[in-house]
């Protein structure tokens, strides 16, 4: 059953580095439309033929494959040991396929090795659940775009940003600023807001797996992420940075519960490569989406 | 769209401005952090033929090995250049580098150097690992893969029609800068209201 498993890990793991979300790819259409025959539009038109290439041929979209971050919802037929080992054999085996770049490198040495497995590596998240089988989301984030994430600690006086929702907002405009086109935009942000230093930029990354099409359920939250689309895309950073009317694909918001003392809000950006995938097993049955 | 035959002497570089649409053919090398490092705080002679007169490219690929020891470069976009800011000028003039291709841009020592020096940045489009790959038509060798590893050893590759965009020319300019002067002004619009 370990080595089953491993070989479905595999597959989760060869989609989500191949074949871009069908959300994301509609909305580089609708952007490279927008942008017509100038250098923003041909850069988007690259994008998409390089996705589509890249699908056609099982190569990764990005040779950057990024940081394999995994959430594991699992039911009691289901071990946390024997899913890890799972995901670590299968990220070995993904590499060996060139379907993911070696990238687990070690901080002091700065030996790679070798196989995308190391000390904390792939990153896994796991919660248990009831109901049998298994709901795997796979998030390969790229570390250019991990580079330019950015945490601030309301109220920051150089943003004359307070502890509220236009706070909130200054600090998400400062980081897009900030990333110009280094994240490889047109990227997607994901924004935490309260928790702590590390709970904060976790819920940032948990928003990047929703749909970008999707409403959030608050309606406040629903109308800061509005906003802040429309606004950011006024910056005129463009894809990669070149300039033009698409700096953003989508804002994505949530909130965490804070102690009296912190407000933090963290802002991760994932580039125009958005690579997500989810797998659902139940019993024999795997289906990958 | 025109097309860049390497090694390009400064004449050529010179006649290139922000903006143009290039088409690279001929030899090159891959270089990234430990690279960079490397080719400062050393002679580095294995790779001063390569370069000179030549152009870097920052990127980490993946390769595949073949069945008789050749290599393929199987996905291969450019990496954020600004990491080698500190080290990119003294590279271009030790080793005579008449082009840098990344993505994201660079700063003003490297400006400088490619005024002083008539050479220029380039910006590929980050993640187009695919349609890049393919450009490279073989690898030619490779220095330091097993102490560097993978994505940070230095591959020589001969490319076919690399695709770039000029973004900082040997004039002074930079559509990076430029870019940031714009959306400053919008930025402070939005933020301060001002």
């Amino acid at each position: 059953m370990g080595l089953h498993l491993a070989d479905r890990f595999e597959e989760l793991i060869r989609r989500a580095s191949t074949v871009l979300p069908p959300d994301v790819e509609r909305k580089l259409k609708e952007a490279a439309a927008a942008e017509g025959d100038t250098p923003a539009g041909a850069t988007l038109r690259q994008m998409l033929d390089n996705a589509n290439q890249a699908s056609v041929g099982s190569t990764p979209i990005c040779q950057d494959t990024g940081t394999p971050i995994f959430y594991v919802d699992y039911g009691p037929d289901y071990r946390q040991k024997q899913i890890s080992d799972a995901i670590k054999a299968a990220a070995a085996a993904a590499t060996a396929r060139y379907y993911l770049r070696p990238n687990a490198v070690h901080p002091l040495t700065g030996k790679n090795s070798g196989n995308n497995v190391g000390d904390g590596f792939p990153y896994i998240h796991f919660h248990e659940r009831d109901e049998p089988g298994l709901k795997v989301r796979l998030m390969l984030k790229g570390g250019g775009s991990e580079n330019v994430g950015a945490q601030y600690r309301l109220p920051d006086s150089k943003l004359k940003a307070g502890r509220d929702l236009d706070g909130i907002r200054r600090c998400v405009i400062d980081a897009v600023f900030q990333a110009q086109g280094k994240g490889c935009a047109p990227g997607a942000i994901g924004v935490g807001v309260g928790g702590d230093r590390g709970s904060s930029f976790v819920e940032s990354k948990e928003q990047l797996f929703r749909p970008l099409d999707d409403k959030n359920p608050d309606a406040t939250l629903a109308e800061l992420e509005g906003r802040l689309y429309k606004e950011l895309n006024e910056l005129g950073i463009g894809p990669m940075g070149f300039g033009g009317k698409t700096t953003v694909l989508g804002v994505k918001i949530g909130l965490r519960h804070r102690v009296p003392a912190s407000y933090f809000v963290a802002v991760s950006y994932v580039c125009w490569a958005y690579r997500r995938a989810t797998m659902t097993v139940k019993g024999e049955e795997v289906s990958y989406a | 769209m025109r097309e860049i035959k390497l090694p390009a002497g400064e004449k050529v570089m010179r006649e290139l401005h922000v903006g143009d649409v290039v088409a690279v053919t001929g030899v090159m090398m891959t270089a990234r952090d430990a690279a960079h490092k490397y080719m400062v705080e050393q002679p580095a002679a294995e790779v001063a033929e390569v370069l000179r007169e030549g152009m870097i490219y920052h990127c980490g690929p993946v390769v595949r090995k073949n069945d008789d020891g050749s290599w393929s470069f199987v996905a291969a976009g450019p990496t954020t250049s600004i990491r080698e800011e500190p080290y990119q000028a003294t590279v271009m003039k030790k080793y005579t580098v008449r082009g840098v291709i990344g993505k994201g841009g660079m700063e003003k020592k490297t400006l400088d150097a490619c005024r002083e020096l008539g050479a220029v940045y380039l910006s590929a489009v980050g993640g187009l690992a695919t349609i890049l790959a393919r450009s490279v038509k073989r690898v030619l060798t490779v220095h330091k893969l097993e102490e560097f590893g993978v994505p940070e050893a230095m591959w020589v590759i001969e490319v076919e029609k690399f695709p770039a965009v000029v973004t900082m020319d040997s004039h002074g300019r930079s559509i990076h800068d430029e870019v940031l002067a714009a959306s400053q002004k919008e930025y402070e619009r939005l933020v301060f209201g001002r």
